[in-house]
């Protein structure tokens, strides 16, 4: 490790650093320091010690609506979505020919599914009299608009989500071509049925993509915002079923001005998604199978 | 899940018992052609909404209400005439002006910064690469909205609100890691004879980087550079963060002038905007679909 090539890494590394340090790291630890200030862009920010964290969790029932339903839009939405994304790429899998041209179109979604079109796109095709009415009313289902309805508003978000399955898929896929197609010879051989195969076979095979998926769909989820901000036109509406976690700190923080709490909020999300993503590290030891390692 | 392998271990049984030789291929050709026929019935129901976005720009504004199906009753271009007029005495084409020039300096930002910080991380050996390349996975993970926030202030106190430099710098930056982490994953795969090669006969680092190492990742280059054009084409926190007059608007803040104004009264404007902001990635989708979706392939296995 010579001083040339280290003068050569940092060379090559200026412009990731100044990024890293002026537009990550800095603002990071400014965010830090406004979570405990009052602010609102035109006076110094204010110290106020811990009174933003004390207020969300105990003086702010808008808060707490807006975490409870993004709790419900990620614990439900993602395992949802990764099913489909999974169950899809085993179908895909069972023969190469033909399957590239489905496995394009079941991506397309996940390319644009955060784009504002299709937002309003869906807004319309769930709108009283929309399409997916229309559909469901010749089955004698009468729902009305959903987008308007305290109780509909949200599987229409998670049916959104779930929609973009094809990026979790497309690696799902390309982690089913990694299996050995011996093992499940093996498990024949031993009188293995289909479920079992997928119980003894798939899944451990799977399970580094499986975490792999999780981890980056759940923390995804979190920070759902264009597409619930453009359906409810910015208001969180109705009663406050698409306030998700994002579009209420966008609201704190920027109409309404209260920078100190916004950041407040972005920490707690924060240190929400570490423990997520530590948890899901501890606990995969015991449940992710690396190729080469013999358990 | 067993289908996988049930015309395999049907084979085997054949060459022992000349028997079931007539079936097993039926049985075959049954289970492909029901894997069809699902896999059709998906595809139509997941595209349903871009069919239904696209047929739904020639139906006049009065059939709204009245036919939510995908065929428009009576068939009219007016959406697109009226729309191409613009918006508030701005001309549609100013605001495809606006996104694209985002786009494309983010796609010549996002590219350059980042293929050389893959290649100090991929290929240099220095002190503290280790700390950086994790810091550099960190800010994978972590949510952006934590520097929304000081970014904003930051922008605001240099002035530079209502410009497109809050937009396109962190992009020369290398601020998104994901094309640093693709890029890094791709140089690890090419053997290291070549560059190892020419560095014993003489050439430094910056002389291995642009005619050996760049040439060589001109995938990885691609697949970053469609995926960065079509995430800043779609993004919609940023413009509306730092983009206040209309004039300026790229399309998806201009897109919500259409639904906002007119959401109530004429939805064919609204939806025939939705589709034309569309229509580009969906056309650099059906070109480069293949790099995409192996691109997510290569990137997600690796991780």
């Amino acid at each position: 490790m010579s001083r040339r090539e280290t003068r050569a890494g940092y060379a090559f590394l200026t412009p990731w650093l100044i990024g890293f340090l002026g537009l990550t790291l800095g603002p990071m630890i400014y965010s830090l320091y406004l979570a405990f200030t009052k602010y609102n862009l035109f006076q110094d920010p204010q110290w106020i010690g811990l009174d933003n964290f004390v207020r969300m969790f105990t003086n702010d029932p808008v808060y707490i609506q807006s975490v409870q339903i993004t709790l419900v839009y990620v614990l439900v939405g993602t395992p949802i979505k990764l099913a489909a994304a999974l169950g899809i790429a085993m179908l895909l899998n069972y023969r190469d020919k033909g399957a590239g041209f489905y496995r394009s179109s079941f991506y397309a979604p996940s390319l644009i599914g955060a784009s504002v079109s299709v937002a309003i796109v869906w807004r319309a095709m769930f709108s009283t009299d929309g399409p997916v009415d229309n559909s469901l009313s010749l089955f004698g289902i009468n729902l009305g608009g959903w987008v308007g309805n305290v109780s509909l508003v949200m599987p229409m978000m998670i049916l959104l989500a779930v929609w973009q399955f094809g990026a979790p898929m497309v690696i799902f896929l390309a982690g089913l071509k990694q299996i050995p197609r011996e093992l499940y010879e093996a498990a024949e051989v031993d009188g293995a049925g289909p479920f079992r195969k997928f119980r003894s076979v798939t899944l451990p095979m799977l399970s580094s993509v499986i975490f792999f998926n999780l981890l980056l769909e759940t923390i995804n989820a979190f920070q759902v915002f264009a597409s619930a901000y453009i359906i409810s036109n910015g208001s969180g509406g109705p009663a406050g079923m698409t306030n998700f976690y994002t579009v209420y700190l966008y609201k704190r923080g920027f109409p309404d001005g209260q920078m100190g709490y916004a950041s407040a909020m972005a920490w707690v999300l924060v240190i929400v998604v570490a423990i997520i993503a530590f948890v899901l590290f501890k606990t995969s030891k015991s449940w992710v199978h690396y190729a080469g390692e013999n358990r | 899940m067993s289908t996988i392998e049930v015309p395999r271990a049907e084979l085997l049984e054949v060459s022992a018992q000349p028997k079931p030789k007539r079936r097993a291929p039926k049985r075959k050709t049954i289970n492909t052609i029901i894997w069809f026929v699902a896999l059709t019935a998906l595809t139509l129901i997941v595209l349903y909404p871009l069919f239904w976005l696209f047929l739904s720009t020639f139906k006049p504004s009065g059939e709204f209400g009245q036919n939510p199906g995908l065929i428009p009753n009576n068939p009219t271009i007016d959406n697109y005439i009226k729309v191409l007029e613009g918006i508030g005495g701005t001309p549609l084409w100013r605001f495809f002006a606006n996104s694209l020039f985002i786009a494309v300096m983010a796609v010549i930002g996002t590219i350059a910064s980042s293929a050389l910080a893959a290649y100090a991380f991929a290929r240099i050996q220095f002190k503290g690469v280790g700390l950086l390349f994790s810091a550099m996975i960190g800010t994978l993970l972590l949510p952006f909205h934590v520097i929304i926030i000081p970014q904003y202030i930051m922008f605001n106190r240099l002035e530079l609100v209502d410009t497109y430099w809050p937009l396109i710098l962190p992009k020369f930056l290398a601020t998104e890691a994901f094309f640093v982490f693709l890029i890094v994953q791709f140089i690890r795969n090419i053997p290291r004879d070549m560059d190892e090669a020419a560095r014993i006969d003489g050439a430094g680092h910056a002389r291995t980087f642009f005619s050996i190492i760049l040439p060589l990742i001109k995938p990885a280059l691609i697949t970053s550079a469609i995926f960065s054009f079509i995430w800043t084409w779609n993004d919609f926190l940023g413009p509306l963060l730092y983009v206040n007059s209309p004039e300026m608007y790229p399309l998806p803040i201009a897109l919500r002038l259409y639904n906002d104004t007119t959401s109530t009264s004429d939805y064919g404007a609204t939806v025939a905007v939705s589709f034309l902001a569309l229509l580009p990635i969906l056309i650099f989708f059906i070109v480069f679909q293949r790099f995409l979706v192996d691109g997510v392939a290569t990137q997600g296995l690796k991780g």
